[in-house]
């Protein structure tokens, strides 16, 4: 009599799940597709750079604490190091969010990483507030004084205390920082799963206008938040638009009677037709 | 390759139709090299020689905070007529509401809700005994203060009015001279040895210290002393010359010429614009339309006609040109909404 097998331990499953979902050549890619070729892409990164200059900056001022740039030469430079990458941090995210914007970023599947991307953005506006709120200046005093009308309007001052400075602080260096964090860590993690959004397909009308007919496969994003694989990079030979492939025939199939085809809606284009044809027509 | 489908409420799957500004067709073409640790690498660096210059060129703005002490020190008179309006209860902290005080109707509401007044008076502030008299009788060896306190505090109610009436009349046309306020007589009882005194006291900067008094030892709590100062008119003439105000669209600005925090233009633009220039309940006005517009940038992935924008305006053929133009040399002209002229 054989021993029962050994059931998985919390952590094997942790472990399969973690690497399953980003297996290194996903996380860390050596290679993007062929439509991701605009210095519109590089502000993500330049983001990133960004945060880590603003976070590198705010260590050295919490090293020496809060009234240290007051009093030092070079704890003032620090904290103009400090000012500058978080302007340009919003600088490059602002950017950074239209470009995803005007791309439709959150097509096929990637609606959940447009949502941490902008929730984000709103953190990073909390954190930039709280740390002008820090500085122990003119500005600070000014600032929260203003603002605790608008904060104490909606009923959160009476908790969240813009007058009160040890608050302020921790929420500026801790809390916020730390959300923040979180937040861009699971919007990378998602565009890593993801992949970059492709562009807008073009209709078989437009492409006939072109003098071309090809056609291709379309699938679409099975659900907003359940992510498509990154499809696997196809070998440099390979045709730019694949002839459609044989859909299996499953119990998911979509019935003949209710085919697969644009949705005529008043956001939707409907004087072309599509590119993608349906299963039944691809014999 | 299966088309799109989701699961119905009854757990069958059905079709879903494919939709422009939802979905994708997945890429089936080819992949490039990409070296994102040096492209991160490489962005890092050129942010740092950005930032380093900026900081040099730059620097960043320290302009020094209007403490009690400079205030009364600058504006004796203006000092002396906020303080005498904590005292008798009329300025703004006094008035405020919550989550400051208890005042009737000072709440502001959107519609019949006041999210303020729901949540209640959690930073209870009473200025007189806070910014006045509570500071007074921590100064030591005066006996003539002494004596106004116990007169003034075992007065009756009404005769404190009469007293704090009269003052605030004199106080009005108050003078300083030669480190003193000046003030005509008047049937203002002790109250005119009170503000004196206060007045003495915050020009040596020990209200500063009295008005930040805990328990504790270390002080990091400031409401109080902020309260104070914005209720004068010197903070807000000190930031109107630096067009802070908020008029100027001061929220995003910043002391000198620095581009502060231009992030909030959005928020700032709305306090600029009728009803909410206007109306006294203006800040939850500007908040709610800030958080309705907050909630439309997270969930525009799901909101028809707004996730048509992008392709509707075409900005993604000049971001896709070179893609579009891969695909053959008059794909780019062909694509919605309009035509851009081809490479041709």
């Amino acid at each position: 009599m054989s021993a029962r097998p050994e059931p998985p331990s919390w952590t094997g499953r942790v472990r399969h799940a973690v690497f399953s979902a980003y297996p290194p050549e996903q996380l860390l890619p050596e290679r993007q597709p062929a439509y991701v070729s605009s210095w519109i892409y590089v502000f993500g990164v330049l983001t990133l750079a960004s945060l880590i200059a603003v976070v590198s900056s705010g260590i050295v001022l919490v090293i020496f604490g809060p009234a240290w740039w007051h009093v030092s030469s070079v704890g003032h430079f620090v904290n103009s190091l400090h000012l500058w990458s978080a302007e340009m941090f919003f600088f490059f995210m602002a950017v950074h969010l239209w470009g995803k914007f005007f791309m439709a970023a959150w097509r096929g599947g990637r609606a959940l990483t447009w949502m941490a991307g902008s929730i984000c953005f709103l953190a990073s506006i909390a954190t930039a507030f709280t740390g002008y709120l820090s500085q122990q200046n003119f500005d600070s005093e000014w600032i929260s004084t203003q603002a605790k009308d608008g904060i104490n309007a909606t009923g959160a001052g009476a908790f969240w205390n813009v007058l009160n400075f040890g608050q302020m602080l921790m929420w500026h260096i801790v809390l916020l920082p730390l959300i923040v964090a979180i937040l861009i860590g699971l919007h990378v993690l998602l565009v890593r799963r993801h992949g970059v959004v492709p562009p807008f397909a073009p209709t078989e009308a437009q492409l006939a206008k072109a003098g071309l007919s090809l056609t291709t496969t379309v699938t679409a994003a099975t659900s907003l938040l359940v992510p498509q694989e990154l499809t696997e990079p196809s070998p440099q030979e390979q045709p730019l638009l694949q002839e459609p492939l044989a859909q299996e025939p499953t119990s998911e199939e979509p019935p003949a009677q209710e085919p697969l085809a644009q949705e005529p809606t008043s956001e939707e284009p409907t004087s072309e037709e599509p590119l993608w044809t349906l299963p039944e027509d691809q014999s | 390759m299966s088309a799109t489908s989701a699961s119905d409420t009854s757990g069958a799957h059905r079709a879903r139709r494919f939709k422009t500004d939802r979905d994708v067709v997945e890429w089936q073409g080819d992949y490039r090299r990409y070296d994102i640790a040096k492209e991160v690498l490489i962005s890092f660096l050129v942010v740092l020689v950005l930032v380093v210059a900026c900081a040099i060129v730059f620097s960043s703005p320290d302009d020094p905070p209007v403490t009690v002490k400079s205030w009364s020190n600058a504006a004796p008179v203006d000092f002396a007529q906020t303080a005498m309006a904590e005292l008798n209860g009329t300025s703004g902290v006094a008035t405020y509401g919550p989550p400051y005080t208890n005042t009737a109707g000072a709440s502001q509401k959107l519609g019949p809700i006041s999210l303020e007044h729901a949540v209640g008076v959690r930073i209870p502030i009473n200025t007189a005994q806070d910014f006045v008299l509570k500071p007074l009788a921590t100064l030591p060896n005066r006996p003539a203060l002494d004596a106004a306190l116990a007169e003034y505090q075992g007065a009756s109610a009404t005769q404190r009015t009469k007293w704090d009436a009269a003052y605030k009349r004199v106080v009005a046309n108050a003078t300083f001279s030669s480190g003193q306020l000046v003030v005509k007589g008047g049937p203002y009882g002790p109250v005119g040895v009170l503000i004196g005194n206060l007045e003495s006291m915050a020009r040596t900067g020990a209200l500063d210290g009295a008005l930040l008094a805990t328990p504790q030892l270390y002080a990091t709590n400031y409401t109080n002393p902020l309260l104070f100062i914005a209720d004068g008119m010197y903070l807000a003439d000190q930031a109107s010359l630096r067009h802070l105000q908020g008029s100027q669209w001061g929220m995003m600005n910043e002391t000198g010429n620095f581009p502060g925090q231009a992030w909030l233009w959005l928020y700032t633009m709305w306090y600029q614009v009728p009803p909410m220039n206007s109306s006294s309940n203006g800040d939850i006005e500007v908040w709610a339309i800030m958080m309705a517009l907050t909630l439309l940038l997270a969930l525009v992935p799901f909101i028809p006609g707004l996730r048509s924008i992008p392709r509707r305006i075409g900005i993604y053929r000049l971001i896709w040109r070179h893609h579009y133009r891969s695909l053959g040399p008059d794909v780019l002209s062909q694509m919605p909404p309009g035509r851009t002229p081809s490479r041709r």
